[in-house]
């Protein structure tokens, strides 16, 4: 009985005491304990506002010279805030999901997402930025960086500090395929977020104050683990051609910087800089970026395939090519037209590089329900795949059908950009390929054209060639370069290539020499991120990376 | 002025510029008393633009020696000091003096220059010396030690010096001055143009690289009696021969150093050799075939103190009040020297004031660039300015220099009400320009025309003139030059205008990315941090960081030997303390609150068993 007076006491007072006395104590206590602990009074910066001539230029000094003896940074200033930081963060492994969500986290996510977003509602289109309502969801389109649209998503933004990370965060929920998910996160990239490494929202979450106590501690264990994940991290994806080629890009950056940088400093004493050789040397690498960028595309297509429509007419053979090439009895093969209703999936490898073949209902217009809904589909998928099979029959030649088809697959692609097509002839057994000369006033409509027989085997090969080469894959030097640039990887090239390209414009319009320096200190620090010689982040972020802390 | 009266050049001249604008005296004294002036770099970007004056030395020491002599409230005692005055709570209380006199003062500031057991050397031969002819301070060092300063040394030269009346001018290439001469003050007051003296330009030779070669066991460094090397940035002529063997011949200038006196500085040529070996060696020189030497090169030993030993302010950490200034703190060079003396003249007074002290962040200045280098980085030879030690210097420059500083300059009691005004007006007047030049249109005409040649590039109609000054090579000159500028402007208004519109995108640019990093960077460290209990840093860190003591995480960073892993793991323990510290008050308060409570229920009982 004599506890409950104490008991309500704490009741009553303990939730205000903790919430609001607390952090407001803690500030007072710390100045105190500094001016206890130094014999000397502090210097401190200026409390004053230096203005600025140009009001550009006004935030630079000192509005924010909390120096010496304003206390620790509180707990709710965000301290890692400097970038916003972007990435899938639901599981690429396995089927694909429904769903996948891009997340972003920092001070421009917002400003961000503005810029890649389009709301479907009028209402909320009309205003010149993006200002959404914490907590309250949107939907709408992601378009990339040229204005196509890549997919249709829900917006949740949750301002700062009522986040994960107490920083300003907004999901993206796309649609689950790799594909997908991948385009969004790279118009996010582009749109100027950087992307996070792994368990970098934990760490944020962590050094934003998030995260429980023992949470904590645990990170401080982690931590000793330290060399160990030094070591990992700068051999994890690093290895080979590419570090190589990464170390020579960094060292002419370096090496043009000093040639550069000396002449500003020594101007009397030292030779003239020759500007043809720089300038050379700069294109070179921007040129070495570019082909390094390719083979980012070529480890796209390792790591999620390729998706191959097979379109036609009704029985023109689209089925025994996809039994034929899968060597498999996968599709039902009869001679009744619209035999295939569904669409019909099998697996193959080329050269190494996994492919889906999908086969399709025979594109016509029809009275069958069933086959009505499998035409849908067929049109469907055409429009999704990465490469589009026209498959026609030999014998048929081409026909008003044929062409009617072109048009239906063509218009229903217009906007985005245009996915490659393979034109072909398929039951090239049955009719001399001296008949199909008509095939060469349908070259503006396709990449290519195969001649093929399901039945014997015949042109699958050819077939395989012409994939490959409209997958940009036999630009990848066999050889040379048997190294894969991660999306990691692939992200940092890009902001090189940036700079780079800054400074090609820096000297065509002839902008000082100092200039020049700029850039190619932006590109020196990319790239020794990506070689692990600038770690820093990426040490700590493997560690959460590898331990799954704070979830 | 011991070496070259040259002030200014590369980020040196920017150094000078911030002097003034916070009140200093360089700028002035050099606008006062040039001989000849030039400005670096000019077509390559208004950041390394960089003036350059060669001064009077003799006029120079005398304009100095008047300003200190005509300041009010300030009186003037020469000594050599040999103990520092030390109070009970390690703070200075003055100096005392070889002849065993006491000073008392709440501040005290360091200059030694090259004097604290300063030896001067000319081949083998030494004598303990300052600089020629003046005498070495002895007794400081060692008391210094005694009170825990860890201390060091450096070495730095002078060429020798030939009587210019011995020199044959005639086949030499002449170097002029500018003819628009540029200034350091921004007080319009000192900006008098006077008549401008020539430097010469003149060659080694085969002869003088054989004289070399054949002596080479002569100089201190390669004859092996001296270790320590001289600045890298300073290269002795043997240095310069022996490195750069392919090399047929280096250029040397030759350059007044007075209207009345006959010295002439020989620079690029400063050599170990000895004094016999220095004029058969100049006389090598076209030109100098039959010159007089008036003064040997020699070399200068002196005792430094590692700056890691001052906070940013410039105090020093051990002892409260003492300040450290120039040399003393390993750079070189008066404009260097001139950077940190007004930052720690005005802590000493702030320091005797009771005030807060100052410190110039480093991406506000190349003062603060400086001060952070030294206070963080193990330095190991003179440290000199140069325009690659600033990460920031697009903003650091010389036409803004005033903006970022002189606003301090007059919180702090340096500009007086005079100086402000001109520093307001012109503001406004470089605000109200770019205004005119956004709104102000023009459709062909000649101004059109020419800047479509000049810059070879379209004019469209009704384009603003904002946007012709942006296009590449197009002066405000040409503006000017068909009626379109402002004639209330002076050349530095307009170049200041040229430069904030032609440039605006990378200074943008550059500014938010200066943003990030000062979010990021100016995160506080606590003063009393143990790292050596701190596992998971490097040992080398741990060891750096003990030594320097940063103040913030960015200073942290650029401590020599310590990784970004460390800095990461450095964050991490800073919020795992914090959170530590939260938790124990937290639970203090908890436990203080439930005694109260305690206390209430058991007294009232208590009570109550008494009072029956």
């Amino acid at each position: 009985m004599a506890l409950q007076p104490a008991f309500r006491f704490l009741l009553r007072h303990l939730p205000a005491t903790i919430s609001s006395i607390f952090p407001k104590l803690s500030i007072p206590v710390h100045r105190k304990l500094s001016i206890l602990n130094s014999s000397s009074p502090k210097p401190i910066s200026p409390t004053t506002q230096i203005t600025w001539r140009a009001a550009k230029e006004n935030k630079l000094v000192s509005d924010k010279d909390e120096r010496f003896g304003n206390g620790t940074v509180s707990s709710a200033e965000s301290v890692v805030n400097s970038s916003t930081i972007a990435a899938i963060v639901t599981s690429l492994c396995g089927p694909p999901a429904a769903v996948g969500i891009v997340r972003l986290s920092g001070p421009s996510a917002v400003s961000i997402v503005g810029r890649v977003f389009r709301p479907a509602s009028k209402k909320k289109r009309r205003g010149p930025d993006w200002s959404p309502v914490s907590h309250v969801v949107e939907y709408g389109v992601v378009v990339d960086s040229h204005g196509n649209v890549i997919d249709e998503v829900l917006v949740v933004p949750m301002l700062g500090p009522k986040s994960y990370t107490r920083e300003d965060v907004v999901e993206l929920q796309c649609h689950g395929s790799e594909v997908c998910l991948h385009r969004v996160l790279r118009a996010c990239l582009d749109a100027g977020a950087r992307i996070a490494e792994p368990g970098e929202f934990t760490l944020r979450a962590f050094l934003n104050g998030r995260l429980d106590l023992s949470q904590a501690e645990n990170v401080g264990k982690l931590i000793s683990a330290k060399s160990v994940a030094v070591a990992d991290s700068a051999l994890a994806g690093i290895q080979g051609g590419f570090s190589s080629l990464v170390k020579s890009l960094r060292a002419q950056c370096i090496k043009l910087l000093t040639e550069i940088e000396a002449r500003l400093d020594f101007d009397d004493e030292m030779p003239p800089l020759e500007l043809n050789p720089v300038i050379d040397e700069i294109r070179g690498m921007l040129q070495e970026v570019d082909d390094a960028l390719e083979t980012a595309d070529y480890d796209k297509l390792l790591q999620s395939g390729l998706q191959i429509a097979i379109v036609g007419r009704p029985n023109v053979g689209k089925s025994s090519l996809l039994n034929a090439w899968s060597k498999s009895e996968r599709a039902i093969v009869t001679e009744i037209a619209g035999t295939t209703r569904d669409i019909v999936e099998a697996n193959i490898s080329v050269r190494g590089i996994p492919v889906t073949l999908l086969d399709t209902a025979g594109i016509r217009d029809t009275d069958d329900i069933v086959e009505k809904i499998g035409v849908e589909r067929s049109e469907a998928v055409a429009t999704s795949a990465d490469v589009i099979l026209m498959t026609v029959s030999a014998t048929e030649g081409w026909t008003l059908e044929d062409e009617k088809l072109l048009e239906r697959i063509q218009c229903n692609k217009s906007g985005s950009s245009s996915t490659p097509g393979v034109l072909v002839i398929n039951k090239i057994d049955c009719a001399p390929s001296s008949l199909c000369d008509w095939v060469n006033t349908l070259s503006s409509s396709f990449n290519k054209h195969v001649f093929t027989s399901a039945v014997s085997g015949q042109g699958i090969p050819d077939l395989e060639a012409a994939i490959i080469e409209l997958a940009g894959l036999n630009r990848i030097p066999t050889g040379g370069r048997k190294w894969t640039v991660n999306q990691r990887q692939c992200e940092q090239l890009v902001r090189t290539r940036e700079a780079f390209i800054r400074l090609k414009s820096s000297i065509e319009e002839e902008i000082p020499l100092d200039f020049w320096t700029i850039d190619l200190r932006e590109a020196a620090l990319a790239l020794g991120q990506i070689s692990g010689e600038d770690i820093s982040e990426e040490v700590l972020s493997n560690i959460f990376g590898k331990f799954c802390i704070g979830k | 002025m011991p070496c070259n009266p040259a002030v200014g050049g590369p980020a040196k001249s920017q150094l000078v510029h911030e002097v003034d604008a916070l009140g200093g005296e360089i700028g002035k004294v050099a606008d006062r008393c040039y001989l000849q002036k030039r400005v670096l770099n000019i077509s390559r970007g208004p950041a390394v633009r960089a003036l350059r004056a060669q001064t009077d030395k003799r006029e120079y020491a005398s304009e100095m020696k008047k300003i200190v002599e005509s300041t009010p409230n300030l009186s003037i005692r020469e000594a050599m000091v040999t103990d520092i005055l030390v109070g009970k709570n390690d703070n200075v209380e003055g100096v005392c003096t070889f002849f065993g006199m006491n000073f008392y003062a709440p501040s005290v500031v360091l200059t030694t220059g090259t004097f604290m057991s300063g030896k001067i050397w000319v081949g083998k031969a030494s004598m303990p010396a300052g600089r020629a002819g003046e005498s070495a301070s002895h007794g400081l060092t060692e008391n210094l030690q005694q009170l825990g300063f860890e201390t060091d040394r450096l070495k730095t030269g002078t060429p020798a010096r030939v009587d210019c009346r011995t020199v044959d001018f005639s086949g030499l290439e002449p170097q002029h001055g500018d003819e628009e001469v540029n200034w350091f003050s921004y007080d319009p007051d000192y900006h008098l143009e006077r008549e401008q003296m020539c430097c010469y330009l003149t060659r080694t030779t085969k002869s003088t690289h054989q004289l070399i070669k054949d002596n080479l066991h002569e100089t201190p460094t390669y004859g092996g009696w001296v270790e320590a090397k001289g600045p890298r940035y300073c290269p002795s002529i043997e240095d310069k021969i022996v490195r750069f063997q392919d090399k047929e011949s280096h250029q040397i200038f030759l350059e007044p150093e007075g209207r009345s006196v006959p010295e002439l500085y020989v620079q690029g040529f400063s050599t170990g050799l000895p004094e016999r070996l220095q004029l058969p060696l100049l006389r090598t020189l076209p030109g100098l075939e039959n010159c007089s030497m008036l003064r040997p090169a020699y070399a200068v030993e002196y005792d430094y103190f590692p700056a890691h030993q001052c906070l940013p302010s410039l105090m020093t950490k051990k002892i409260e009040g003492l300040f450290f200034s120039g040399q003393i703190n390993g750079t070189t060079g008066y404009e260097e020297a001139a950077a940190q003396g007004i930052v720690s003249g005005i802590n000493a007074a702030r320091h005797s004031a009771g005030k807060s002290l100052i410190v110039l962040e480093r991406e506000t200045s190349y003062i603060g660039t400086l001060i952070d280098d030294l206070v963080t980085k193990d330095l190991r030879e003179p440290y000199r300015m140069l325009t690659s030690r600033s990460e920031h210097r697009l903003f650091l420059r010389s036409d803004n220099a005033d903006n970022r500083l002189t606003p301090l300059g007059r919180d702090i009691g340096l500009i007086d009400d005079r100086r402000w005004k001109i520093y307001l007006d012109k503001k406004a007047r470089i605000l109200e320009e770019k205004q005119r030049l956004k709104t102000t249109r023009i459709s062909g005409g000649d101004l059109a025309a020419e800047i479509t040649e000049v810059s070879r590039q379209p004019v469209r109609d009704s384009s603003t003139l904002e946007s012709l000054l942006k296009k590449p090579h197009v002066q405000y000159k040409i503006l000017d030059k068909h009626g379109f500028g402002n004639n209330l402007l002076s050349r530095m208004d307009k170049e200041c205008v040229e430069i904030d519109i032609k440039y605006e995108g990378f200074i943008v640019r550059q500014q938010n990315q200066l943003q990030q990093m000062v979010n990021r960077q100016h995160r506080q460290l606590p003063d009393d941090l143990d790292y050596y209990a701190m596992t998971t840093l490097s040992h080398e860190a741990r060891e750096k960081l003990s030594k320097v003591r940063p103040r913030t995480i960015g200073q942290a960073r650029r401590v020599g030997g310590v990784s970004p892993a460390d800095v990461t793991a450095l964050l991490i323990i800073l919020e795992s303390n914090r959170r530590r510290a939260h938790e124990e008050r937290k639970h203090q308060m908890l436990t203080s609150i439930m005694a109260d409570a305690n206390q209430e229920v058991s007294e009232s009982p208590l009570k109550e068993t008494i009072s029956p």
